[in-house]
């Protein structure tokens, strides 16, 4: 191996590139909850949001040298699974009633 | 080997990211997200969190989005059609969205002093977050098994059949 | 005794009156009403009274002044008391004010006995004494003025007491905005009074004046002049007297206290009250002597052909009232004094009279429809003979000693006083005509429509007349040097003296033309009945111009009451009700509206757009959170790398 590609091997990455990271997962999930027409689609781009977060969280408990940005994380990931749950129950009874799954159907709120 | 992990699974979770936007069938998006997903749990166990790389496979990866493709299964959804769209999610929101990622990568990319990550160190073991997890924040743990028993409930009254009967009531028109 | 007490109580004996029937009148019985009416005017004339005996017998008591402890406006630039004074001046007018106020309201007594409004009638009576008081007894100029409001006040109340009949409210209304007109030139002479004094009593202005004799003319005419409209206003001279003849509408009793004997004659007390400041003024003094004049020979030949017998009576007394400016405006105000308390007699008397006609045909006042009333009405044909003989100035009734010394006093004036005097006896040749048409109309030949209810003049309306007849015949006696030698502390010193012979011949010059007054009256309406209609036939324009008043109202209808009324019809209507007012409701729909109709399209139901909107909040509060430290960051760092780098 060249010394270019043990130099490579042996960097190490900075942290601002996770943070980066999540920021451009975050964007991309609320370009979802505002792009996508279909009901579950918009809610998986909710999830790939908290799941940007909970990089970030990581990165920082990381960073500190402190377990609490784990445990936070681990919460998350608890309400994000009681959240899943309920959500999709709803999208459930949405379904029934309205027997459709696109977004801009269901505007039964509007004035 | 860091950096080269790094960029792997950091690309793979792009791609499932933008392949999740992409995708017209919301089976594809499922799948996308769970690649996403497990590409994370690998980034998670690069910064040392072991223990979370774990959970995010099993609740994350494992039960979540199987719960998802459950449903989607279930309500026969198919691909997206061709709506009317909204005029104001893109003029507004395609700003806002770029603004939020401007803003904070200004701030992460010029905050002096994060330092870098470093493997093999600062790995936090499963026992270190019990301890925390089981002394100090006892009581939310506590009070997030009644959040999920709450949840149980909310789902179970939500989605069974009598609740809000579609058959007896005919879809409602704009007009109310 | 303290005279304190005293003054006060003569203006508010019948402001108790006032408040005590106005308030509780309607629920009781009527006998203690009219017991409480009475006793208001009888307390404060027995007041006057005392002081009156008192003052006779010190002579040195007058002028007593009586000011309140308490200041009514305390300011740096301006201090007011509450001061009433009395003088020989405000105690003859006293006199008149509350004695012929009495017998006034004896008569109501009857003559209002069977009206509705029996209790509002005499509140609305004693009010208007209260405020007659308080201006005649007041010591400076802004408590003259409340009494002057008040008066014109009470006027409109019982102008317009018939309320349900639009021409009397409409002659209410009328009377008041005049009286207006006329307040604001007291108004101006009051500020500039303020101005030039710094005081408003006029104990402080007389005593000013006298520190200064060269000061004449310049602000003091102006504030004369000023003094002389408000005046005209309430006395009804020209140009303000036309609200006089609408007071009609009120009931007789009004129209002979309040626009016969006292109210009217307020403007002349007034003129009388700041004689020191027309005494440096010799414009305004002439032009008062004008003004007097004109309205004498003006109302006079208006009189002439008036068919409402109480119309005739309002004309003669705005004739009347310009011989006493006439008087004023050749400085002999005693003598216009003198001339006022005969009027209050012999005007009163004729107007109760008046009345009393009109309750015997039943509320006919047409001249023309009333005849052969001297066997009706015995009583009121004898008074009215001695009233009409007075007004017309026969020896030796009162008018003959006032109207005397007015027109001696006038010729004495030098050549323009001279042409005063013919002027002022043209007038009493109509004024004696016109009265006595009015006697011959009313009274003798044959009636000339059915009396109307016929019961016997009760008592209460019959004792007044005989009182006032008496009064007539006997209240000129006094003479006028004994008159203003006892005014003279207060007005000043008679202008002309007694000169024997000229005054004689005056005199006799005056009887003649009242006699040529009756003897053309006799002929024209006595011996050849249908000559005034040939006369009128004759002379259909002078007629008709006589008959319809100069067409005056119709004049001041054209130029000022029609521009203001469409004036203000249009302010109202179009700039305030349509453009402010409903602009404003138009613009507060309007936004009402559009806001809605904003809000309503960002309330659309779609997910899509709340989730757009949500992010644009979310991007908002991370601006403002991170903008500050993210400018911060990129500064730091391009300075870093600016260094670091290459």
């Amino acid at each position: 191996m060249n010394p270019t590609t043990t130099q490579l091997l042996q960097q190490e990455v900075p942290l601002s590139w996770y943070l980066l990271l999540s920021a451009v997962l975050f964007a991309l999930g609320i370009l979802g909850f505002l792009l996508k027409r279909n009901l579950i689609t918009v809610f998986m781009s909710i999830e790939l949001m908290l799941n940007a977060v909970n990089l970030s969280f990581v990165t920082f408990a990381h960073q500190w040298h402190e377990v609490k940005g784990q445990i936070f994380v681990f919460f998350v990931m608890m309400v994000a699974a009681a959240e899943a749950a309920v959500g999709l129950a709803i999208i459930i009874a949405v379904f029934r009633a309205r027997a459709t799954l696109a977004v801009d159907r269901i505007d039964l709120m509007k004035l | 080997m860091h950096l080269i992990l790094f960029i792997v699974f950091a690309g793979i979770c792009l791609a499932g990211a933008i392949n999740l936007l992409l995708q017209t069938h919301p089976i594809n998006s499922a799948l996308s997200l769970i690649v996403v997903m497990t590409s994370l749990a690998v980034l998670y166990l690069l910064l040392g969190a072991e223990f979370l790389a774990a959970a995010q496979v099993i609740v994350y990866a494992g039960a979540i989005m199987v719960l998802f493709t459950f449903v989607v299964m279930l309500l026969n959804a198919g691909r997206e059609e061709r709506t009317l769209g909204s005029r104001s999610a893109r003029a507004v929101g395609f700003p806002a969205a770029a603004v939020i990622l401007a803003v904070v990568a200004t701030v992460v990319l010029h905050t002096q002093g994060l330092g870098t990550a470093v493997l093999n160190e600062g790995i936090t073991s499963t026992a270190d977050l019990s301890t925390v997890l089981f002394t100090k924040l006892l009581l939310p743990f506590e009070v997030t098994s009644v959040l999920i028993l709450i949840a149980i409930l909310g789902a179970v009254a939500l989605a069974r059949h009598g609740h809000g009967d579609p058959e007896q009531k005919p879809e409602r028109t704009g007009e109310q | 005794m303290n005279a304190y007490l005293h003054l006060w109580l003569i203006p508010l004996a019948p402001f108790a009156g006032f408040l005590f029937n106005g308030l509780l009148g309607r629920r009781l019985p009527k006998f203690l009403v009219t017991t409480v009416a009475l006793l208001a005017p009888l307390v404060a004339f027995a007041a006057v009274a005392n002081a009156w005996l008192l003052s006779q017998a010190n002579p040195a008591l007058l002028p007593l002044a009586e000011i309140c402890p308490n200041p009514w406006i305390n300011l740096a630039t301006l201090h007011v008391d509450f001061s009433l004074i009395l003088d020989q001046l405000s105690l003859v007018m006293l006199l008149v004010v509350t004695g012929v106020g009495f017998l006034i309201h004896v008569y109501s007594v009857g003559y209002m006995h069977d009206e509705e409004g029996y209790a509002r009638y005499f509140s609305y009576l004693n009010l208007f004494l209260f405020f007659m008081t308080v201006l005649v007894l007041a010591g400076n100029a802004l408590v003259m003025f409340v009494g002057w409001e008040g008066v014109g006040l009470a006027s409109y109340l019982l102008i317009g007491f018939y309320f349900q009949k639009k021409s009397a409210a409409d002659a209410g209304k009328k009377a008041f905005i005049v009286n207006r007109i006329g307040d604001f030139g007291f108004l101006i002479g009051m500020f500039l009074l303020l101005a030039n004094f710094g005081t408003l009593s006029f104990d402080g202005i007389s005593a000013q004046l006298a520190l200064n004799p060269g000061w004449q003319g310049g602000v003091l005419t102006v504030i004369a002049l000023c003094l002389l409209l408000g005046a005209t206003g309430k006395s009804a001279q020209l140009p303000l007297y036309i609200w006089l003849p609408d007071a009609m509408e009120g009931p007789t009793p009004v129209s002979a206290l309040i626009h016969a004997a006292t109210m009217v004659t307020a403007g002349v007390y007034m003129i009388a009250r700041t004689h020191v400041l027309f005494d440096r003024s010799p414009f305004a003094l002439g032009m008062v002597a004008v003004v007097g004049a004109a309205t004498a020979l003006f109302a006079a030949t208006i009189g002439l052909v008036q068919n409402d017998i109480k119309r005739v009576l309002a004309y003669s007394t705005i004739s009347q009232l310009g011989y006493m400016f006439l008087a004023c405006g050749v400085a002999a105000y005693s003598a216009g004094i003198f001339h006022l308390v005969t009027h209050a007699f012999f005007k009163a008397l004729l107007f109760l009279a008046a009345g009393s006609v009109i309750h015997g045909m039943g509320g006919e006042q047409d001249l023309r429809k009333m005849g052969g009333l001297w066997k009706k009405l015995p009583v009121t044909f004898a008074v009215t003979t001695v009233g009409v003989l007075a007004i017309a100035g026969f020896f030796p009734f009162a008018g003959f000693f006032s109207k005397d010394a007015i027109l001696y006093a006038a010729f004495q004036q030098g050549p323009s006083g001279k042409a005063l005097w013919a002027i002022g006896l043209v007038t009493a040749l109509l004024t004696s005509f016109y009265m006595f048409r009015l006697w011959y109309l009313a009274f003798l030949g044959k009636p000339r429509s059915e009396v109307g209810h016929h019961h016997a003049t009760p008592f209460s309306m019959l004792g007044p007349l005989v009182i006032l007849a008496l009064l007539s015949i006997c209240g000129g006696w006094v003479g006028i040097e004994r008159f203003s030698a006892y005014l003279a502390p207060a007005t000043g010193p008679r202008p002309v003296e007694t000169a024997g012979h000229l005054e004689l011949i005056l005199g006799l010059v005056a009887i003649g033309v009242a006699l040529l007054g009756w003897f053309i009256a006799d002929r024209l309406y006595r011996q050849r009945p249908a000559a005034p209609a040939e006369l009128a036939g004759a002379f259909p324009t002078g007629y008709k111009l006589l008959a319809n008043k100069y067409y005056v109202d119709e004049i001041y209808g054209m130029i000022i009451v029609k521009p203001l009324l469409a004036l203000s019809k249009f302010i109202l209507e179009w700039v305030v009700d349509v453009a402010i007012l409903g602009g404003l409701a138009a613009l507060l729909g309007g936004v009402a509206l559009l806001s809605g109709a904003i809000l309503q399209r960002w309330q659309s139901g779609n997910l899509r757009s709340y989730a757009a909107w949500l992010a644009a909040g979310a991007a908002v509060l991370l601006l403002y959170v991170l903008v500050p430290w993210a400018t911060v960051l990129a500064s730091l760092s391009i300075i870093h790398f600016g260094v670091a780098g290459h």
